[in-house]
């Protein structure tokens, strides 16, 4: 049985309230039955240095991702995770993370290609468990193992790949890295390692969002007044666009289809994961340099 | 086998290599635990150290070779950054006061070694890669100019 969604106001202002709990949410249905509380991090030992108790890891290198093809796990790999996590398919599924939930988000988005009926994310993430000073233990979770089926993913209704891209020029695109990455200037985020991009930009026509302005400083989400001014005043989109997001690898643009998809309700947002690491790599797909759109800015 | 290792670095390889994947991680944890605060002359002066840029998260590093020629390291990297820290953990357990000519035999790709790039992934196993780099190349150029610290 799901377990009831969160009635705080700010969670119910959203377009899809079940996809949001807050943290007092959280304290007060922690260890319910039916529940599961899962970490995710870019670094895959934070986790074990302090971790909402009774909560379980979900590495997404080392466990969503196909260790061998670019993609993700596929519907048998994904059943044993999730069996061995103690997450069935009628689990209600919290979701958290670092860095404002930017992998959290982007494990919910992998959940939704196999269609997990409830799965959540916690607002704010870890820091803002933390932040209330609200408790972490290294003790291990040891959950029973449940039983989840092998469902095939449905990659279409949330997934671009490269060929979706090209068909979709003209129509509205998201850039969610940072403004230097966007304008060609860096081949990576600032701070971060090169990932092997050889060229900078930007796929034309795309509007530049960078994915943190979605996020409070404190690593919730603005309000649905802010975020519309954001999405729809800044950048021009429309509830019944169709528009396609992307960053680097799919994680922080995983954030940004979350924003579009359960905070604001759009229908048609989708993932481009393959992002600037395969469309900076692909041979004859148009790029835009500058700090505009269709390019201009600084030549 | 190629190069020995410095007999802490040998004694580590082997450690991670005798258990499973979720115990190397777990190892790595303890490392990442214990990575000495930096002493009072660093403390603080980021300016005075070297940043390693592949890492995922902030890191600094500063290499000293002392007149006996041992190297000494020196690291900074955020509690947030548990990966990151065991690695510096790992690289200051089994190298800090070895001879600078052994700490330069270190064949680059030891980590290999480690079994770590099932537990923490390929991608993440560069950052330690390229601080073992940078440590030979701070070594390297203090040996020719007679010592002197750079950070």
């Amino acid at each position: 049985m799901p377990v009831p969604t969160d009635p705080d106001p700010k969670v119910r202002s959203y377009a899809h309230p079940d996809r949001l709990v807050s943290t007092a949410w959280l304290a007060e249905h922690l260890g319910e039955p039916g529940l599961v509380v899962a970490e995710s991090d870019e670094d895959v030992l934070l986790y074990d240095t302090g971790h909402i108790p009774g909560s379980v890891k979900l590495d997404w290198h080392t466990d969503l991702n196909d260790p061998v093809t670019r993609d993700y796990v596929d519907g048998v790999r994904f059943a044993e995770l999730m069996a061995e996590r103690g997450i069935g398919r009628d689990s209600t599924v919290v979701l958290y993370g670092d860095k404002s939930n930017w992998w959290a988000a982007y494990a919910l988005w992998v959940f939704t290609l196999f269609g997990h009926p409830d799965v959540r994310l916690l607002d704010g993430g870890r820091a803002a468990w933390i932040g209330e000073q609200r408790p972490l233990t290294r003790d291990p979770s040891s959950p029973a193992r449940a039983s989840y089926p092998v469902v095939a993913r449905a990659d279409d209704p949330i997934r671009a790949f490269r060929e979706d891209v090209l068909a979709h020029l003209g129509m509205p695109l998201i850039d969610v890295r940072s403004p230097q990455e966007y304008s060609g200037e860096l081949l990576h985020m600032p701070d971060y390692p090169q990932e092997g991009a050889l060229r900078g930009g930007h796929i034309p026509g795309a509007a530049s969002v960078p994915w943190a302005r979605a996020a409070e400083a404190d690593g919730r989400f603005r309000s649905v007044e802010e975020l519309r001014a954001i999405y729809e005043g800044e950048a021009g989109l429309h509830s019944d666009d169709e528009v396609v997001v992307y960053c680097r690898i799919g994680e922080r643009s995983s954030h940004t289809w979350f924003v579009l998809t359960h905070l604001l309700g759009y229908p048609h947002v989708r993932n481009y994961d393959g992002s600037w690491t395969e469309w900076g790599n692909a041979v004859r797909v148009p790029i835009v340099q500058g700090s505009l759109p269709q390019g201009g800015a600084g030549e | 086998m190629s190069q020995p290792l410095p007999p802490t670095l040998a004694e580590l390889v082997e450690d991670f290599a005798g258990v499973q994947a979720p115990q190397r991680l777990q190892l790595l944890l303890e490392l990442s635990d214990e990575l000495p605060e930096l002493p009072e002359r660093y403390a603080g002066h980021t300016e005075l150290l070297e940043r390693v840029d592949e890492c995922a998260s902030p890191l600094f590093l500063a290499v000293e070779v002392d007149p006996q020629q041992r190297v000494r390291l020196f690291f900074e990297a955020p509690p947030e950054a548990p990966t990151t820290r065991g690695f510096a953990g790992l690289l200051h357990r089994g190298l800090d006061g070895e001879p600078a000519e052994q700490v330069l035999a270190v064949p680059d790709d030891f980590y290999m070694r480690l079994g770590l790039a099932t537990a923490v992934s390929p991608l993440r196993l560069r950052g330690l890669a390229a601080m073992l780099a940078r440590i030979k190349r701070n070594v390297r150029a203090q040996l020719v100019s007679g010592g002197e610290a750079t950070g």
